[in-house]
């Protein structure tokens, strides 16, 4: 659903600035009806990425497709394909939120303008303060209408440019709670974010992006290639003997001991755990409990922004 | 150019724009005042005068000659009169560049220009659809206000030779087409000045910059240098148009997508 192949942005700013590269040699592809995460530190180029996908500024080099749809050359048809959810919601603020929706409405040519908007105001849970101006709303009433707004016109693709940022915790989740109601409608979401927990939350991929594009996988793919799956056994106490029993298994990697814990690296554990209890049982250990060492995707992401890559 | 898309955005721009007190302010008291004054002026120098007893002593002598054989009163209207066009030439110049700051800049400070360029709107109807919601009321005011004028002025005391006179096609060619040019020009202007600063005042003021060479007409005709008559008024008609060709290409080379997106600070 949306492809790129090369995709670069260069801004030249006056004759003696140096050229900035926001975006280098971009090569991705989202399937349809796929949540994909886009991360990144600030400057990365993220913003860029998403403008130049929704052709609001052209590329410098490359090519980029929604759909059937070419950047540069379809642009009109891509603007009725996507939404935009913009880092900052930019509302009208004198204005009412069902007026707000209306203008956009009718700028996206929808049928039943008056149906849609209301349609969204409810679904967002923004139908009893319709008449409101937007500048009494909150931060997420706010966002709610932003992405009320983005959703107006039925856009197959959906751009979300930071949809959580600086919310409170309970808008936050409001928000997340709506992406994942529209990933069950099958429309393919492009998530731009800082929020790595709620990327792992909603995300089938994600891409890790610094100018170019690092690492792009399914986050248990990417914990997988940079850690490795481990396994913490949790003994009530533990003989060092136990570690060397444990390394001395085929199919272990390594094991190492950390206090009354034994964590033990190995790739298959839904196979192998057994015979590694069976080994520490019969030699005596009295075994707590096991669990699987997680690591979160902001290791990952910190992991491969600071200089490492997955294998 | 789809017109509905150009029509959404003239009344998002009236919804929200005539919302604003200082739009209002700029855009109902000036225009009232505009037209009061000249008005004033007139009951002042006729009330109670006889005709014959009003003196010319004050009035250039190029006034003088236009004036011919018409009563000392009458040449004193028209040259109090003549000051005042200028005045209803100043409305579509003032008028639509407060709306068009309070409404590019309201939109570049809000951050509300990146979901609209997102629509399938073009940048082109953007920007007529901006520029007519600016000009329309400015220029739809300016006559409004001159045929108040042209009501009111018997009862202000003004001869009926005066009456002529400001229906004559050089009043006219001023309402009716300096007026638009000046709109389209200072729409223009402050399409350019908006892309620039982020305080709607200073957009604003910026923009007045045009009613400069306005003034200058105005002292000029005050101090006698010249009289303001159809060849003059043509040469002011060309001139205008050739500024608004300059500032609608540049404008519009300023309000392209990628210019407001990455550019605009």
């Amino acid at each position: 659903m949306i492809r790129t192949e090369n995709l670069s942005k260069i801004f030249t700013q006056g004759k003696n600035d140096p050229a900035i590269t926001a975006v280098d040699q971009l090569t991705l592809s989202v399937e349809e009806g796929e949540v994909f995460g886009f991360l990144g530190p600030n400057g990365a180029g993220k913003t860029t990425t998403v403008r130049m996908l929704c052709s609001l500024i052209a590329p410098t080099s490359g090519s980029a497709w929604i759909g059937k749809y070419q950047v540069g050359k379809d642009d009109q048809e891509i603007r009725r394909t996507v939404g935009i959810l913009t880092e900052t919601p930019g509302m009208y603020e004198r204005l009412s939120a069902e007026k707000n929706l209306s203008i956009f409405a009718r700028l996206y040519e929808c049928r039943d303008v008056p149906g849609q908007v209301e349609k969204y105001l409810r679904m967002l849970g923004l139908w009893e303060r319709r008449h409101d101006p937007v500048g009494s709303f909150s931060k997420g009433m706010r966002q709610k209408l932003a992405i009320a707004r983005a959703l107006l016109h039925e856009p197959r693709v959906l751009f979300l440019d930071e949809p959580t940022s600086g919310l409170d915790p309970e808008a936050s989740r409001l928000v997340r709670e709506f992406i994942e109601q529209l990933k069950e409608s099958g429309v393919t979401i492009f998530i731009c974010t800082h929020n790595l927990d709620e990327a792992d939350r909603l995300c089938s991929r994600v891409g890790i992006f610094k100018t170019r594009l690092v690492a792009v996988d399914r986050p248990e793919n990417l914990r997988k290639n940079l850690f490795g799956r481990k396994i913490v056994f949790h003994l009530k106490t533990l003989d060092p003997k136990w570690k060397d029993l444990v390394c001395s298994l085929p199919f272990v990697n390594d094991a190492q001991a950390a206090g009354n814990r034994l964590v033990v690296s190995l790739d298959d554990p839904e196979e192998n755990n057994a015979a590694i209890i069976r080994v520490l049982m019969d030699a005596g250990a009295h075994l707590q409990f096991v669990g699987e060492m997680r690591h979160s995707l902001e290791d990952i992401y910190l992991s491969i922004i600071h200089g490492g890559s997955p294998s | 150019m789809n017109l509905n898309r150009i029509r959404t955005i003239i009344d998002k721009e009236w919804e929200e724009v005539f919302k604003n007190k200082m739009v209002i302010i700029t855009v109902a008291i000036m225009p009232v005042v505009f037209t009061l004054l000249p008005l004033g002026m007139i009951y002042g120098i006729s009330a109670g005068t006889p005709a014959g007893d009003i003196g010319t002593a004050d009035v250039p002598l190029e006034m003088l000659r236009a004036c011919g054989d018409i009563t000392g009163l009458e040449c004193m209207q028209r040259y109090l009169i003549n000051q005042f066009l200028l005045l209803f030439m100043m409305m579509p110049l003032i008028i639509p560049s407060a709306i068009a700051a309070y409404s590019i800049v309201g939109e570049k400070t809000t951050r509300s220009l990146e979901p609209l360029l997102a629509t399938p709107i073009t940048t082109t109807e953007l920007l007529t659809g901006k520029a007519l919601a600016a000009a329309v009321p400015a220029i739809a005011i300016t006559i409004a206000c001159f045929a108040i004028f042209v009501l009111l002025l018997p009862v202000a005391g003004a001869t009926p030779g005066l009456v002529r006179y400001v229906l004559e096609p050089l009043w006219l060619v001023a309402i009716l087409v300096v007026g638009p040019l000046m709109a389209i020009a200072s729409v223009n202007m402050a399409v350019i000045v908006s892309s620039r600063v982020n305080d709607p005042r200073v957009a604003e003021q910026v923009t007045a910059v045009l009613v400069v060479p306005v003034l200058g007409l105005m002292f000029g005709q005050i101090a006698g240098l010249f009289i303001l008559n159809m060849r003059l008024m043509m040469i002011t008609v060309l001139a205008i148009a050739a500024v608004d060709v300059i500032l609608i290409r540049t404008g519009a080379r300023l309000f392209r997508r990628e210019t407001i997106l990455t550019r605009w600070k």
